[in-house]
C-alpha cells in the first residue's frame, strides 16, 4: 500500500520560494503549467526537510490544476522523491560494482555500526540510510552522498569519522578523503611531471 | 461491423496529443499497404492494426482500445513490416504508403508466444477463482496465441487490493499494466482518478490514496479491464458467464435508453453490462443502469393489495378488480384521473391510456416532473442534435440542467467533443462538476430573456458560433415559468441560427425513460400533476391512477380513491388503496422512445415475482372487470393498434428529425435562479432506491459532500 505521510499542518511554499515557483511555472509555454510539476514537488522537498508530505503533493495538484493522483503518479515514479521524513542527514551509499569492488562493503559496515540501517532513519531523526546505484564518482569509489555533497575514497574509518563528524554538529570536508585533488591521482601527479617542475622553476 | 471500422477511423477516438497518429485530413491520399499479400487502401489516420483489421487479419491486443488513447505498451499487437529489423507494435504505428506487413510469419508467432509468456510471469494462474474467468483477454489469447507450457519458476509479484469504493473490486496481482483504466477515467469519465504509482515491476493502478472512485461512469472499467484485475463488486462470485441467459434490451434509468445486455440466471437478473450503440451510448453505461439490478429484487410488490380498515392488506387479483370496481362506483369521467411514471414502455402506457379513456377520463398525465413539455411540436421535447450529434456542435449552452447527474452518458459525450472537437460549454443554472471546462453565467433563468434581446455575451457566443446547441433541462421547465422558458429557448434557437436545413440545435433533456414515448401518446392534461393534485386535495378529483408513479408528494391523494400499479413498495403506494403488482423493466418486452425520438425495442429477460403481471395485461384484465374491454386479446394486437395510431414506432433505431414549429408559451421569465431536477443521481428511481448497491454509493458521497463542504 502507497504511504504517504501527512506532516499535519497544511503546505505552503515559504516566502522565499513564492518567487522561485514563479519562476518555474514561468518556464513553460502557456497551457502545459502541469510540466512544472517536476521541480515543484523538489522544491517543495527541499523546502520540508527533504522529503514530500501529502500536504505538499495536494498543494501542487491545486497550483497546477492536476488531478491529485497525477501530481502522485510523478512522486512515486522517482525515487529520489522521498515520501515520509527523512533523517536530518540523508546518507545515500553507492552499491554499485566500481564502488563495490572497490570497498563499499566496508562503507556499509561502518554506516550500520554507527546505527543506520538501510532504509530506515535512525531514532535521533539525524540520519537516513538509502542504498542506491551509480552516483557518477565512481573514479573516487567507494563513496556516499550525504544531502548534497559527495565523500569519495571512503573507508570504514573515514566513514566512521564524517558520522561522527555529523553527529557532532561539524561539518566534514566534502569530497575525497585520501590525499588527492578531485579526482587527480592519490599522492600528486603522475604525468606531465616535467613540464610541472619547469613551470615551478620558471616561476 | 463494417460501421464500428469506419468510425473508430475518426481521429476523435484518440487524443488530441497523441503523436502516434496522424490528424484525419480529407485531401491526404489514402495509404495503400499490402498485409498477408493483400493490398488494401485504408483511411488517412488509421493505424497498421486498422488496416490489418480490414484486411481481415485479427490482431490480439490488451492495452489497445478503439474508444481510448493509444498507449502502445503490452506489445501484444506485434506484427512484421519488411525492412524492419525488428516487429512493430501494430497499434501505435500509424498506416503509411507502401508498408509491407506481416501477421501470419513464424517472426509474428514468436513475438506474440513472447509477449504472452511475460504477460504470465506475474500474472497469477488463479483462472478457477477469478471472476473474469470464461471472459477474459488474456485467458482467450493466451489459448489462442500462447506456448502453452511455462518456463519461470521464479516467485511471482504480489500486489495488494486497492480500495476503489462500493464498485469495483480490484484483484491487482492480476492487472497486466496495460492502463485502459487509466486512460477511460482521464479520457471518457473525465474525472482523473486512477493512475499507476511506481514504476517497472513495482507499477499499481490506484486511486488517489485509495479513495472510493467518484465517477458515474466508473463500472465501465470492469468492462475494459482485460484482466480480472478490475471487476464488478456486487457480481463478485454470484456467476459464471457460460450459466448466464443474455437478453439484449433497454436501460430505464434516464432518457438515454442505453442498449444493455440484461444477463440472468433462472428468474434472476445476475449482472446488466452495456450494448454498444455507436449512437447512443458507445460502449459505456452509467453506473445506476449497471449496478442497480439488485433493486429487482428488494420491495418489490409480487402480490395485490387492498386496503382494510386503513392497512393494506394481501389481496387475490379478483378481489382487487372488485374494489377497484367498487371504488370507481358513480364515479363519471371527469372525476378520475391517470398519472404515468418514469419507467414505463409504451405498451403499458398506451393500455393504460386506453383503459382510462374507456372510463371516461380524460385528464392522464405523465410529466412526473412539472415539466411545461408542449405535445402541439415534436421538436419542443426531443433532443433534436442527436446524442451522437454533440460531437458537431462547437457551442453548448446548458439551460437548468446537470446532464452528468440527468444524462451520464450525454455528458461523456460532450466531454468527448470538448476533448477532440474543441468544444465550448456554458451554462445557465447552477454550478457543477460536469468533468469539462464550463463558463458559468450565472443561475438566473432571466439570462434567457437577455439573451433574446441581444443584451448578453452568450449572444454573441451562440451568434459566432457555427453549430451552437442549447440543453434545456427539466430544472428550468419544471419551473412555474416553464412555458415561458420553453418559448424563450425556442426562440433564441430560431433568432441566433440554431435551426438550420441540416442542423437543429434546440435540445431538451428529459430525464425519464418513459417521458417522450408518453408525450408521444399525448399523455398531458392542462394544469399538469400539479392541477391534478390540487384537484385532488380539493375532491374534485376522486379517484386516480397511478402507474408507476414515485416521486410526487402522494399525500394529495389521501383522500382520493388511488390504485398504484408497478413494481415497488414506493412512495406511490403509500396512500393507494389498491395496489397491483407489475413487472419492471427487466421482466416484459416493450418499445422505448429514447431522448432523440429514437424508438428501441427491450425483450424480457426474466419473469416478475409472485403473482406480479406485465403491465398491460393487468390493463386489459381490469378492463374486463370494469365492463370497458379493450380491444386486443394479445400483445401483438397491442402492438398493431399502436403502431396503426403511432406509425412512427415501427421505424426502430432510427434518429427522428421533427418538424420544427412554434411551440411554448410567451411570457415573462421571473428573475431569480433554476434549481435542478436530480438531488441524488444514485436515488431517482423505486428501484435504484431499493437497491443496497446504490444506497451505498448514495451514502458514501453524501458524506463526501459533508466533508469537503460541497455538494452535487
Ligand atoms: S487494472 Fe486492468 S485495465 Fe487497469 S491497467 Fe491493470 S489490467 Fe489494465
Ligand atoms: S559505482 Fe559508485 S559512483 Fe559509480
Ligand atoms: S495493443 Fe499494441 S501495444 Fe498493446
Amino acid at each position: 500500500m502507497l504511504e504517504v505521510t501527512k506532516s499535519g499542518g497544511p503546505f505552503r511554499f515559504s516566502d522565499e520560494n513564492q518567487d522561485e515557483v514563479k519562476a518555474i511555472i514561468a518556464k513553460y509555454p502557456e497551457g502545459r503549467q502541469r510540466s512544472a510539476v517536476m521541480p515543484l514537488l523538489y522544491l517543495a522537498q527541499r523546502q520540508n526537510e527533504g522529503w514530500v508530505s501529502r500536504e505538499a503533493i495536494e498543494h501542487i495538484a491545486e497550483l497546477l490544476s492536476v488531478p491529485k493522483i497525477q501530481v502522485i503518479e510523478v512522486a512515486t515514479f522517482y525515487t529520489m522523491y522521498n515520501l515520509k521524513p527523512i533523517g536530518r542527514h540523508h546518507v545515500q551509499l553507492c552499491g554499485t560494482t566500481p564502488c563495490w569492488l572497490r570497498g563499499s562493503d566496508e562503507v556499509m559496515r561502518a554506516c550500520t555500526d554507527m546505527g543506520l540501517e538501510k532504509g530506515k532513519s535512525t531514532e535521533d531523526g539525524l540520519f537516513h540510510l538509502t542504498e542506491v546505484e551509480c552516483l557518477g564518482a565512481c573514479c573516487n569509489a567507494p563513496m556516499v552522498q550525504i544531502n548534497d555533497d559527495f565523500y569519495e575514497d571512503l573507508t570504514y574509518e573515514s566513514t566512521k569519522a564524517i558520522l561522527e563528524a555529523l553527529k557532532r554538529g561539524e561539518t566534514p570536508k566534502p569530497g575525497p578523503q585520501k590525499d588527492r585533488q578531485f579526482s587527480a591521482p592519490e599522492g600528486g601527479p603522475t604525468v606531465l611531471r616535467d613540464m610541472m617542475s619547469a613551470d615551478a622553476a620558471k616561476e | 461491423m463494417c460501421i464500428m471500422v469506419a468510425r473508430s477511423r475518426l481521429p476523435s477516438k484518440f487524443d488530441g496529443e497523441s503523436p502516434s497518429v496522424g490528424r484525419c485530413n480529407r485531401e491526404e491520399p489514402m495509404p495503400k499497404l499490402t498485409i498477408d499479400g493483400k493490398e488494401i487502401e485504408v483511411a488517412p489516420g488509421s493505424t497498421v492494426l486498422q488496416a490489418c483489421e480490414e484486411a481481415g487479419a485479427e490482431i490480439p491486443r490488451f492495452c489497445y482500445h478503439e474508444r481510448l488513447s493509444i498507449a502502445g505498451n503490452c506489445r501484444m499487437c506485434l506484427v512484421e513490416m519488411e525492412r524492419s529489423p525488428k516487429p512493430i507494435a501494430s497499434c501505435a504505428m500509424p498506416a503509411g504508403d507502401g508498408m509491407v506487413i506481416h501477421t501470419n510469419t513464424p517472426q509474428v508467432k514468436k513475438a506474440r508466444e513472447g509477449v504472452l509468456e511475460f504477460l504470465l510471469i506475474n500474472h497469477p494462474l488463479d483462472c478457477p477463482i477469478c471472476d473474469q474467468g470464461g471472459e477474459c483477454d488474456l485467458q482467450d489469447e493466451t489459448m489462442a496465441y500462447g506456448r502453452g507450457k511455462n518456463r519461470f519458476d521464479e516467485n511471482k509479484r504480489a500486489v495488494t487490493e486497492k480500495n476503489m469504493g462500493p464498485l469495483v473490486k480490484t484483484i491487482m496481482t492480476r492487472c497486466i499494466h496495460c492502463t485502459r483504466c487509466i486512460r477511460f477515467s482521464e479520457e471518457v469519465a473525465g474525472t482523473t482518478e486512477l493512475g499507476a504509482i511506481y514504476r517497472g515491476e513495482n507499477m499499481q493502478i490506484t486511486t488517489f490514496l485509495e479513495q472510493a472512485m467518484e465517477s458515474e461512469l466508473q463500472g465501465n472499467v470492469i468492462d475494459l479491464c482485460p484482466v480480472g484485475a478490475l471487476t464488478s463488486k456486487p457480481y463478485a462470485f454470484n456467476a459464471r458467464p457460460w450459466e448466464l441467459a443474455k437478453t439484449e434490451s433497454i436501460d430505464v434509468m434516464d432518457a438515454v435508453g442505453s442498449n444493455i445486455r440484461i444477463d440472468t440466471r433462472g428468474r434472476q437478473v445476475m449482472r446488466i453490462l452495456p450494448r454498444n450503440h455507436d449512437d447512443v451510448n458507445e460502449e459505456w453505461i452509467s453506473d445506476k443502469t449497471r449496478f442497480a439490478y439488485d433493486g429487482l429484487l428488494k420491495s418489490r410488490l409480487d402480490r395485490p393489495y387492498v386496503k382494510k380498515d386503513g392497512t393494506l392488506v394481501e389481496a387475490s387479483w379478483v378481489e382487487a378488480f372488485a374494489a377497484i370496481n367498487t371504488g370507481l362506483a358513480g364515479l363519471d369521467g371527469t372525476q378520475i384521473a391517470g398519472l404515468v411514471g418514469d419507467l414505463n414502455e409504451l405498451e403499458g402506457m398506451y393500455a393504460f391510456r386506453e383503459l382510462l379513456k374507456g372510463l371516461g377520463a380524460t385528464r392522464i398525465e405523465a410529466r412526473q416532473s412539472g415539466a411545461a413539455y408542449d405535445v402541439s411540436n415534436r421538436a419542443s421535447y426531443l433532443f433534436n442534435s442527436g446524442i451522437a450529434g454533440i460531437e458537431e456542435a462547437d457551442f453548448c449552452l446548458l439551460v437548468g440542467t446537470n446532464p452528468r447527474h440527468e444524462a451520464t452518458i450525454v455528458n461523456a459525450r460532450i466531454l468527448k467533443s470538448t476533448r477532440h472537437r474543441g468544444l465550448k460549454v456554458s451554462n445557465i443554472g447552477p454550478a457543477h462538476d460536469l468533468t469539462y471546462p464550463v463558463e458559468q453565467a450565472g443561475d438566473d433563468a432571466a439570462i434567457l430573456a437577455d439573451i433574446l434581446a441581444g443584451k448578453h455575451s452568450l449572444a454573441d457566443r451562440l451568434q459566432a458560433a457555427k453549430r451552437p446547441m442549447i440543453i434545456v433541462g427539466e430544472g428550468a421547465l419544471a419551473r412555474q415559468d416553464g412555458a415561458h422558458i420553453l418559448k424563450a429557448v425556442h426562440d433564441i434557437a430560431e433568432t441566433f441560427g440554431l435551426i438550420t436545413e441540416d442542423w437543429n440545435g434546440f435540445n431538451v433533456l428529459p430525464t425519464a425513460a418513459s417521458r417522450v414515448g408518453a408525450l408521444d401518446l399525448g399523455l398531458v392534461a392542462p394544469g399538469g400533476v400539479r392541477g391534478i393534485l390540487d384537484d385532488a386535495k380539493a375532491g374534485t378529483v376522486k379517484a386516480a391512477f397511478l402507474l408507476g408513479v414515485d416521486e410526487i408528494d402522494s399525500s394529495a391523494l389521501q383522500d382520493c380513491f388511488t390504485v398504484y400499479i408497478g413494481s415497488h413498495g414506493d412512495h406511490g403506494v403509500r396512500h393507494a388503496d389498491v395496489v397491483l403488482p407489475a413487472a419492471a423493466y427487466t421482466e416484459k418486452s416493450g418499445l422505448y422512445i429514447n431522448m432523440e425520438g429514437r424508438v428501441q425495442m427491450g425483450e424480457r429477460a426474466n419473469f416478475p415475482p409472485g403473482d406480479a403481471r406485465e403491465d398491460w395485461t393487468i390493463f386489459r384484465a381490469l378492463s374486463d372487470v370494469l365492463g370497458k374491454t379493450l380491444p386486443f386479446d394479445s400483445f401483438d394486437a397491442l402492438r398493431a393498434a399502436l403502431y396503426k395510431e403511432l406509425p412512427h414506432l415501427m421505424d426502430i433505431d432510427s434518429l427522428p428529425k421533427a418538424a420544427w414549429g412554434d411551440f411554448g408559451e410567451p411570457g415573462d421569465i421571473a428573475r431569480g435562479p433554476i434549481a435542478l431536477p436530480i438531488h441524488d443521481f444514485y436515488q431517482t428511481n423505486p428501484i435504484a432506491r431499493a437497491s443496497d448497491t446504490m444506497a451505498e454509493c448514495s451514502a458514501l458521497k453524501r458524506s463526501k459532500g459533508e466533508a469537503t463542504g460541497t455538494h452535487g
